[in-house]
């Protein structure tokens, strides 16, 4: 019944056996032990679950884990290069772009994905690019704040 | 909750087709999984079998030629609206699929699960008919080509037989001085329609008389449908504001929308008649300019 997947999470090779039905996210928090990915609304409309398939964002509650054979995945804790935090993260410290923290792996995720894809937007590109996440306590400046922050080059990359 | 099902991977249109012969009604086909896996969730469709053809990659392609535009069935939507031919001649394509869904959503679903999904608030439908869209659908028994217009049923319903499967959209060329348009009005963006409206036009020689015009409305009726009155109303004659206004109201009588929480089956008519009078005139603007 289970079937194979091998992939990699944040450069780490995973050879696991899962059942068909088990969720992307699903296999993260609970097989590979990788919790900075939340499981928020569990139907495609929060985005909290936000992870890099491939180098695409998408919702890893609406992914089938087996779908992601074969495929590099990077959460949240593969932002950081060591100890050193990303320019995003660090930016959302210094902005105060989260209060209770529940969304902000998912915006971590959707905005390296648009940094990654157009490493200069525009205030209403950043706000397009994260509107698949939903955030109840910042009211979103504070993030569209943090992001711009480092598409002016205000944090430099971690050698 | 999910229940257990068995999965397939096949590699080739032939080995899911084979798959789908064996499996016939207790299987279901899953891509992207961005509309399937929530009515899963929800307990709605359990099926036995699931037949997974995202990996299929001689299904994913966008391809202009002579005989119009070909998008593979397992093309994403993020694909179809970044792809620079699709931009240049079939804008209205990318636009809709910009605010189809967010982000996330567009770069794993793909335009043919959205099609046969059947959901009559989905985006790509009502444009495709007024882009008179054909689909092509592949078989045991080899394959056979339907109109977009006449592909879904009913509710969540669309003409695929046991063992059937979409391949292809294609879309015609289009004839010279059209112009065509879409909106989808909506209170979240980049969620599912209240209603929507896709219209094309096409314009005589010269004279400016409307020679083509198609309508299509989403979320109005069971399907999407193609307001062939409305239609009537605008062929052959120089388009105005009180003739776009009339096939705004007329369109309406063709509309036959539900109530739910987004609204009621009034408010949805009055949408249609505000939509496809705008939508039109953007069209006809456009086609002025092609």
């Amino acid at each position: 019944m289970k079937k194979q997947l091998k992939f990699k999470v944040n450069g780490q090779p995973y050879e696991l056996f899962v059942k068909p039905k088990t969720l992307l996210v699903e296999v993260l928090r609970d097989l590979v032990g990788l919790t900075g990915t939340k499981r928020g609304c569990n139907s495609s409309s929060c985005g909290a679950c936000t992870v890099m398939l491939n180098g695409m964002s998408v919702k890893s509650c609406s992914v089938l884990a087996l779908q992601a054979n074969g495929a590099e995945v990077v959460t949240v804790e593969g932002l950081a290069k060591g100890n050193e935090l990303s320019p995003l993260q660090k930016s959302f410290l210094d902005h105060g772009a989260f209060q209770c923290g529940f969304c902000t792996p998912g915006m971590l995720m959707s905005s390296t994905a648009l940094l990654t894809e157009n490493p200069r937007p525009t205030k209403l590109e950043i706000k397009e690019g994260i509107d698949g996440n939903i955030c109840r306590c910042t009211g979103y400046n504070a993030i569209v704040r943090a992001v711009t922050a480092v598409v002016k080059g205000e944090y430099k990359e971690a050698k | 909750m999910i229940n257990d099902f068995e999965h397939f991977a096949p590699k080739t249109l032939k080995e899911a087709l084979a798959l789908l012969a064996k499996y016939g009604d207790d299987c279901k086909v899953i891509c992207g999984g961005q509309s399937l896996l929530i009515l899963m969730r929800q307990g709605l469709v359990s099926p036995k079998y699931m037949v997974d053809i995202k990996g299929i990659a001689e299904l994913s392609y966008i391809k202009d030629g002579k005989d119009g535009l070909k998008i593979g069935a397992t093309t994403t939507h993020r694909t179809v609206e970044k792809s620079p031919v699709i931009k240049k001649k079939y804008p209205v394509l990318a636009e809709m699929e910009t605010r189809l869904a967010s982000i996330q959503t567009r770069n794993w679903g793909t335009i043919g699960g959205n099609i046969c999904h059947g959901d009559p608030a989905g985006d790509p439908v009502p444009v495709l008919i007024a882009l008179n869209a054909t689909l092509t659908l592949a078989g045991a028994k080899g394959t056979r080509d339907i109109p977009v217009e006449d592909f879904s049923l009913d509710y969540f319903e669309v003409d695929l037989k046991d063992g059937e499967l979409l391949t292809e959209i294609t879309i015609p060329p289009p004839p010279p001085r059209t112009g065509a348009a879409y909106y989808k009005f909506n209170v979240i963006e980049s969620d599912l329609a209240t209603a929507s409206v896709a219209a094309s036009v096409t314009l005589g020689a010269g004279d400016g008389v409307c020679q083509d015009v198609r309508i299509a409305l989403g979320a109005a009726a069971p399907t999407a449908i193609r307001a062939k009155k409305a239609e009537k109303v605008l062929k052959g004659k120089k388009i105005t504001d009180a003739l776009l206004k009339q096939a705004g109201e007329v369109a309406a009588t063709e509309a036959e929308p539900i109530s739910d929480i987004y609204a009621s089956d009034e408010y949805r008519l009055e949408l249609v008649k505000v939509l496809v009078p705008r939508m039109t005139k953007e069209a006809l603007a456009r086609a002025k300019k092609a």
